[in-house]
């Protein structure tokens, strides 16, 4: 029973609160979205407990949704709704609940003008966005994908800072323009292997059993998933739209942009780009280029977030660094590297989450994001201090912080299959800390010399409510990641054996 | 049950929705010599006009339930008995019946008293219903010239407005251009082959024709190129559609411009099947179409303007489906007319309420801040942009994904490729009429005061509305009555069809 519905009650039931958000009074509306983020999360919880870890995909709910009878082919394209979790999107289904009641918590005192609309729109987002971790049909997942698209466009256009509509549209049009060109090569990879087996699907097995042998074709295919995913993770050229998006957007928005749209591009990639063309992604000239690109992700972020004057802009540019990481472990393709990569996309969503709830929070009071607006702070806010320099040590990678066990994997990874890169990654580590610890030292430290920042009050019980959950996770992950390790390993697994099929070289990589 | 159409008790049958409409239609016109003085007057003719509609739209109902298809005789079929026309016809009768419904409250308004025009309605939906089940291309042009002046006059009908003048004269001249285009190449055609029924050309033709042939499918494409307003003959379309009375120009954008593409398909897909030139042809007009119609409407400022731009485009987008081909693309095509003809009636709906004298001086900034004061409506407003922009959860998306489907499995990889790269590009003018609507305050507090909806335009609105949202979401009924209809697009038995083998090695060269 719970198995088979739990995916369909999570898809649901935000859709169904955001309606019931509508239409209730407006002094509801944050109590009322509070308690269905927290429904939805307290659904998802039991998840955890009964996921099997070699059970391959589970919790698989699968229905007819539209039949399209089409043209001479004969067979009729059929669309399902299909939906089901391993143990890649667990975690992300997980991630998602996780975030979005905090999220909704952070957005009490944020959000004081249409409050009804911007709760609901909460909900409808989460909705999106658990729909395009779980959604097992191509054109599922492709409407999921744009769905809540739409939602965060109003979050960041209605409720953003000064500079949002401009954010918000370049925000839309960079995602429109990446997916519009993956949903045609897909409606092409249906065509392409219905041709072949008579079977017109949008089923993600189907496809994925009968794909190969597509010739030159293959390479423009990948290029059309690559675009799009690329844009969303963003890698380094098109990472144009997130330093806007983020900074305009206010803190629930950055905070599940940060923690969850960025992720669905490179679960994108390991969902669909690499094992549907394993054979371009990993031809030389692909691998090396999306190698370098990482590695040009990780340094570039992190050296423009070091010139930041702006802290949310700063936070921006090390997502940048940090989705540079997960994209070096997916293509360094050993277990380690990949098991990384995942707990990395975990790690960024908890302490970058937390990072924008921190910086929200000071905005809140000071109404300034500059970094050269603080200083000294530490005297006067010590508790936000303190989370925030814990918070911050996590997201450099402190050893015993969540950030260290997931970049520490990613680098042993790819140090067996890409040793260069490794260690240029590694440097990246470095500038993580330098950019970081200088803005902490501004913010916090150094003299207290602006009257303005004497009278600022410190976090409340409500503030300490959102952040104390994901310190938690931040220390769990960092001291004991095996069950969270154990549990994606199956699934790890079976991804570097679709991407490159057992032989000598993978056994001898992969132990 | 089938007609056997040399005895006349069956050829009445197989007329039966034109007959009822045009016994209506004389006596509409006698109600008019009556009464025709006063607003009552022309509430009464409206809803005679309603009233014929759907008597008429019950006939079509009645033959399409007892699947009337005609004998095979030596008799020459005039006019087709298939559900092509069958669906045609509803999607007219809709359209129409529609616009009726939006004209009673913007004729009281505008105290335009003419009864006629509810005449000129009629009449143009009977020329449409010709023009779809046209089997025979003189029965087609007669159809296209009832429906055409009636449109001109339509156009002109608001005698006190300069710009309802200009429209009237341009929409005539060029219209009398055009159908002299499409004259001369009916000539050409019947020329080369010495016949004007489709089928025979079809069957005359075999595998090729001569160079009177080529030139009049050159002129027959060129007069529909016209009608459809496609690029480079579309210059009329933005002064007719923006000078014509709102309601006018709805029923202009959707029905009329369904009736020339109904004839086109059937033309092109019966008496041209074997001919390669057309693809050719239609390609370059498709691409030119989506481009040109796409980026100038990027730059209008007002809404009027940027709707007759963006009907430009989604001729283009139509075109797609017709260079893919009569098999695929017919059916595609029924179903985004329907989707389009929707979204475009909600759209100019809503303007005809937001403009009190002269909606063509809306500009798009003219909206901001209507989410506030009107949210339904602006929450109306924002379905329709979203359904043209082809997003996922509204018919549009189905719409186009269903013409980016028939396109791939044609072999048009490139042409599919085109329109999503446009659709990005109308993201930039669908789009700030919502950011307008939702981001930006009301520039003064009485800035939406006169807007005023009645209940039948409100019906109109939220008939499209839901129409909208529910074939986004279950749109298999629907698919599978335009798949239906789309059959009855094929050439005679015999006829080969060189159109795919034509299409993939256009599609290879291109590429």
């Amino acid at each position: 029973m719970y198995a088979r519905w739990v995916l369909t009650a999570l898809l649901a039931w935000p859709a169904v609160a955001a309606a019931a958000i509508l239409i209730a009074p407006p002094r509801w509306a944050k109590h009322l979205g509070f308690a269905a983020s927290l429904i939805e999360f307290a659904i998802s919880v039991p998840l955890w407990w009964t996921f099997v870890p070699s059970g391959g995909m589970q919790f698989v709910c699968d229905a007819p949704w539209i039949q399209v009878p089409l043209f001479e082919t004969g067979a009729p394209w059929s669309i399902r709704y299909s939906v089901g979790v391993d143990g890649i999107s667990l975690f992300m289904v997980l991630l998602t609940t996780l975030l979005v009641p905090l999220s909704v918590l952070g957005s009490y005192s944020y959000i004081t003008t249409r409050e009804r609309a911007y709760y609901a729109l909460l909900l409808v987002l989460t909705s999106g966005m658990i729909g395009v971790f779980v959604a097992l049909d191509l054109f599922l997942f492709y409407v999921m994908w744009e769905v809540m698209l739409i939602p965060m466009y109003f979050i960041i256009g209605v409720w953003g800072g000064e500079n949002r509509l401009y954010a918000a549209i370049k925000f839309f049009i960079y995602t429109m323009f990446g997916s519009l060109l993956m949903l045609v090569a897909i409606l092409v990879l249906v065509y392409l292997v219905g041709q072949r087996t008579g079977v017109f699907s949008f089923d993600y097995f189907h496809l994925m059993r009968n794909l190969g042998g597509l010739g030159p074709l293959a390479f423009w295919l990948f290029a059309a998933f690559f675009l799009a995913f690329a844009i969303k993770v963003p890698m380094f050229p098109f990472h144009t739209w997130l330093p806007d998006a983020h900074v305009e957007a206010p803190t629930a928005g950055s905070v599940i942009l940060a923690g969850i749209l960025l992720k669905m591009g490179t679960y994108g990639f390991l969902r669909f780009a690499m094992p549907f063309f394993p054979a371009v992604a990993l031809a030389p000239p692909v691998a090396t280029g999306v190698v370098v690109l990482s590695l040009v992700g990780i340094l570039y972020g992190g050296l423009v977030a070091m010139v930041q004057p702006d802290f949310k802009k700063l936070i921006a540019y090390s997502s940048v660094a940090h989705l540079g990481f997960v994209m070096l472990g997916i293509w360094a393709l050993t277990l380690q590297s990949v098991q990384g990569a995942l707990l990395v996309m975990i790690n960024h969503g908890i302490s970058t989450g937390a990072l924008f709830f921190l910086v929200g929070m000071i905005y809140e009071r000071r109404h300034s994001r500059l970094i050269a607006a603080y200083g000294g702070i530490a005297r006067v806010v010590p508790l936000f201090a303190a989370i925030l320099t814990f918070v911050s040590l996590s997201s450099i990678g402190l050893p015993g912080t969540n950030g260290f066990v997931g970049e520490f994997l990613v680098l042993v990874g790819a140090f067996r299959t890409h040793p260069v890169a490794a260690g240029i990654a590694a440097t990246g580590v470095i500038v993580a800390a330098a950019y970081l610890l200088w803005a902490l030292q501004r913010v916090i430290f150094n003299p207290l010399d602006k009257p303005e920042n004497e009278k600022l009050l410190d976090l409340t019980p409500r503030e300490l409510a959102v952040l104390l959950p994901l310190v938690a996770c931040i220390v769990w992950i960092g001291v004991y990641p095996k069950p969270i390790l154990d549990r994606m390993e199956p699934a790890a697994r079976q991804f570097i054996e679709s991407v490159r099929p057992p032989g000598p070289t993978a056994t001898a990589l992969a132990p | 049950m089938i007609l056997d159409l040399s005895s006349s008790r069956d050829l009445l049958l197989a007329l039966l929705p034109e007959l009822v409409l045009t016994g209506w239609s004389l006596v509409l016109l006698l109600v008019v010599a009556w009464r025709h003085r006063t607003v009552g007057d022309l509430r009464l003719t409206g809803w005679v006009t309603l009233a014929a509609l759907g008597s008429t739209a019950a006939a079509v109902w009645w033959l399409w339930w007892h699947t009337a298809r005609a004998a095979p005789g030596p008799v020459p079929v005039m006019v087709a008995v298939d559900d092509f026309r069958f669906v045609t016809d509803w999607l007219f009768l809709g359209a129409a019946a529609l616009t009726v419904l939006l004209s009673f409250d913007y004729l009281e308004r505008e105290e335009l008293l003419v009864p006629e025009y509810h005449v000129l309605i009629v009449f143009a939906t009977l020329g449409m219903m010709l023009m779809g089940g046209g089997e025979d291309l003189m029965v087609i042009f007669l159809g296209l010239e009832l429906l055409s002046v009636a449109v001109y006059v339509l156009a002109g009908i608001n005698r006190q407005s300069a710009s309802g003048a200009e429209a009237a004269f341009k929409y005539f001249l060029l219209g009398a251009f055009a159908s002299g285009f499409l004259l001369y190449g009916i000539a050409l055609v019947y020329g080369a082959t010495g016949t004007t029924g489709l089928r025979a050309i079809g069957a005359q033709i075999g595998a090729g024709g001569g160079a009177m042939l080529a030139i009049g499918l050159a002129l027959l494409l060129i007069g529909f190129g016209f009608k459809i307003a496609a690029v480079p003959f579309h210059t009329w379309a933005p002064d007719v559609y923006d000078g014509s009375p709102t309601p006018v120009t709805a029923y202009m954008a959707s029905g009329v411009k369904a009736a020339a593409f109904a004839a086109l398909f059937r033309v092109l897909g019966e008496a041209f099947p074997a001919v390669a030139a057309w693809h050719q042809i239609v390609w370059w007009l498709a691409v030119a179409t989506m481009v040109v119609g796409n980026l100038i409407a990027l730059a209008q400022r007002t809404v009027k303007r940027m709707l007759a731009y963006s009907s430009v485009a989604h001729a283009g987008y139509l075109l797609v489906a017709v260079a893919a081909g009569p098999e695929p693309g017919s059916a595609a095509f029924l179903f985004y007319l329907v989707a389009y003809t929707l979204m475009t009636l909600g759209a100019f709906a809503l303007l005809a309420a937001k403009g009190r004298h002269g909606e063509r001086d809306v500009l798009i900034d003219d909206l901001a801040g209507l989410a506030t004061r009107h949210p339904w409506l602006a929450f109306a407003l924002a379905v329709c942009m979203l359904s043209l922009l082809g997003f996922p959860g509204t018919a549009g998306f189905i719409g186009k994904w269903y013409i980016l489907a028939a396109a791939t499995s044609a072999g048009q990889g490139v042409l599919a490729t085109v329109l999503v790269l446009t659709s990005v590009i109308s993201a930039g003018y669908y789009l700030p009429v919502i950011m307008a609507m939702y981001m930006k305050p009301e520039p003064f507090a009485e800035a939406h005061v006169g807007m005023r909806l009645g209940r039948l335009g409100y019906a109109v609105v939220m008939v499209s509305v839901a129409g909208l949202l529910f074939f986004g979401v279950r749109p298999n009924r629907l698919l599978d009555l335009a798949h239906t209809g789309g059959v009855g697009v094929q050439p005679a038995p015999g006829v080969p069809p060189a159109a795919p083998a034509v299409t993939a090695a256009h599609a290879r060269t291109a590429r």
